[in-house]
């Protein structure tokens, strides 16, 4: 059995009255390709909002590598307006900022491209590698820390050859064709030295050619990279050839998992999501 | 074009510069306006480029740079002014026991201009720095004026000397003895705006412009927001005191007025025309508006005659009134500024004569 990497405990996310992800629980094992899908709105992003820190749960727990990373329980005006379950399960606090769950190695895309547009694509990635950087500002404002400066822009450089972004280097990140934009935000994520990597609907917007590559990237970046990806996606025929595993939920509860023949004929997934095809 | 010859053509620029300098220095009388011009030029170059640090670069719109440029012209001139004109400044009040005898050297309290703002713009950072665009904007303009209002109270009557204002602050000194104190605010200001550019050259001045680009991407990619914003405020703030106390020398006298919202909007006014985001933009705009506003533009002030026919509309206050439609002017035909958020670069610089070039020839063409 491979290691854990992602462990997600009894998620609640309760913005006011409305509840957005309902006691969801989830793994993700080292090495794997996990999906999530589900209708829309059915609470997808939010829970890898969760996951990533911008959204502080109500209720439940995260953990990364075995170590607990988040965990909150209703308090103040939410301790009396919980409509969730698991209520009292959780007693620890820990609510880290995104910044500091990226640098713990998990990184993300987003569902609409994120770039720093103004940027140029090299920059675009050597933001994601400031993080790492030892020397302080006074030393990296009068270039005490050249040496460190230079390593980054060489392993920047060699991650956008690998991911064959090196001739597009110079260019605006906001002036490139829709597709790249894609490649690029998940150059951008890599260069964080992630462990983790979520991708939030990663072929939304692209053609049928773009997203074929799309399903080969990936697979390529997890062997390279020994990445574990953890993905929403709505593209059926992506998600059922690249997926070790699929989590779908619908009004934030977890219907089904399992391996993607499994969910192909779930009668619960058919009727909330997949649909049947109208001459059948 | 090749590395080589930029920075050939940058060393003959500086030079040109330098001969400039020189030649004003040496061959204008000492009252000719523009001495004045060009010395008040160095200054607000310095603090639009500070504030261009922030709104420009980091993306946090600030409008509190009056404040911090007050706070360091107080802290020079406090230190600086000679211990035997000082009953003759506070000749009201008197002067704090604490530090009526306390005079610092000029280099010393131009540092410590600067790190008294810095550290101001540290503590109210914690709590104005959680604030977003327009709030954290109305925020810092409130932070200014109370500052302001702060420094010319009766409160302060023994250490900033109230409503009174402060004179005899030292002028520009020379330098090591050896350059005469004209070149003193062009010095230092060279000096900061370099300083700013490598910071913005460097790997944190990228994680300014991430944050500016997109807050929630910069924070996805493990940048400290908090951290970040903090240090682009204290050390926006750092410089904005050091022109302050510079503006200080070149005034010879402040009062806490001297400091208003008008102040504030005049910076961002030099930010904006010469383009957020872009160093070289503001330093030019920073001469180019202060020179038609104090020089180019007197002459609408006055009253002139042609012959016995007095020409209409010129009199005083008019030159603000055409100012502003020049202002108009600019901001309509140079939407982003006068350089938006590029940067000089000698390969632009050549293009714009190679450009005009090429339409001239391709016109002929046609015709």
């Amino acid at each position: 059995m491979a290691e854990n990497v992602l462990s997600v405990r009894d998620i609640t996310m309760q913005f006011g009255g409305v509840v957005a992800v309902n006691n969801l629980s989830l793994e993700v094992n080292e090495g794997e390709i996990v999906s999530l899908i589900g209708p829309n709105g059915a609470g997808k992003t939010t829970a890898f909002n969760v996951i990533t820190g911008v959204y502080a749960p109500t209720n439940g727990a995260v953990s990364f590598c075995g170590k607990e990373i988040i965990c909150n329980h209703p308090r103040g005006k939410m301790a009396k307006l919980y409509a969730g379950e698991n209520k009292g399960k959780y007693t620890k606090v820990l609510e880290p900022t995104p910044d500091k769950i990226t640098k713990l190695g998990i990184a993300r895309t987003f569902q609409n491209i994120r770039l720093f547009k103004e940027l140029t694509v090299l920059e675009n990635v050597l933001i994601a590698k400031h993080m790492r950087m030892k020397a302080n500002i006074f030393a990296d404002t009068f270039r005490l820390s050249y040496k460190e400066e230079r390593k980054m822009k060489e392993d920047c450089l060699e991650l956008l050859k690998i991911l064959d972004l090196y001739d597009l280097r110079d260019e605006i990140s906001s002036s490139l064709p829709y597709g790249k934009q894609r490649h690029l935000e998940i150059a951008r994520a890599l260069a964080t030295e992630p462990k983790l990597l979520l991708l939030d609907e990663p072929a939304a917007g692209l053609n049928p050619q773009e997203t074929d590559e799309l399903t080969a990237f990936i697979k390529r970046i997890r062997d390279q990279f020994h990445l574990t990806v953890f993905m929403i996606e709505h593209h059926m025929n992506l998600v059922m050839d690249i997926s070790d595993r699929i989590y779908v939920i619908d009004f934030g509860k977890m219907i089904a998992s399992g391996v993607p023949a499994e969910i192909q004929n779930d009668q619960r997934v058919i009727d909330a999501y997949l649909g049947v095809a109208e001459d059948e | 074009m090749s590395m080589k010859k930029k920075t050939i053509c940058s060393l003959i620029a500086l030079l040109i510069g330098v001969v400039f300098l020189v030649c004003v220095n040496r061959m204008t009388a000492p009252t000719y306006i523009l001495r004045s011009v060009l010395q008040m030029g160095a200054i607000y170059a310095l603090v639009a480029v500070s504030m261009n640090l922030l709104n420009g670069f980091t993306g946090l719109f600030s409008l509190g740079q009056a404040g911090f440029m007050a706070i360091g012209a107080y802290a020079f001139a406090i230190f600086t002014i000679p211990l035997e004109s000082r009953a003759n400044v506070y000749y009201l009040y008197g002067m704090h026991e604490a530090i009526a005898n306390v005079q610092l050297p000029i280099f010393a309290a131009l540092l410590l201009a600067g790190v008294v703002a810095a550290l101001l713009a540290f503590l109210f950072g914690i709590p104005v720095l959680r604030l977003k665009s327009d709030y954290f904007a109305i925020a810092t303009l409130g932070l200014a004026e109370i500052i302001r209002i702060i420094i010319g109270s009766a409160l302060m009557n023994r250490i900033t000397n109230g409503s009174l204002g402060l004179k005899s602050i030292p002028s520009f000194p020379s330098i090591f003895g050896v350059i005469p104190g004209f070149y003193f605010p062009f010095l230092i200001s060279a000096v900061c705006i370099a300083i700013i550019v490598l910071l913005i050259r460097s790997s944190y001045g990228r994680a300014f412009k991430a944050i500016r680009e997109d807050e929630i991407a910069a924070e996805a990619m493990g940048i400290n927001l908090a951290k970040h914003k903090r240090m682009a405020f204290v050390i926006s703030s750092f410089f904005a005191g050091i022109s302050g106390a510079l503006l200080a020398m070149f005034l010879g006298a402040i009062t806490s007025t001297t400091f208003n919202i008008a102040m504030t909007y005049y910076i961002l006014l030099i930010v904006v025309i010469g383009g957020m985001g872009s160093v070289t933009g503001s330093v030019i705009s920073a001469f180019l508006v202060i020179a038609s506003k104090e020089w180019w533009l007197r002459f609408l002030d006055t009253e002139l005659y042609i012959g016995s026919f007095q020409v209409p509309l010129l009199k005083n206050g008019f030159r603000m009134v055409v100012f502003s439609v020049v202002l108009m002017l600019v901001v309509l035909f140079f939407r982003k500024g006068i350089m938006g958020n590029r940067e000089f670069s000698w390969e632009g610089f050549f293009g714009l004569f190679k450009r005009k070039q090429k339409k001239k020839t391709g016109g002929e063409q046609i015709g």
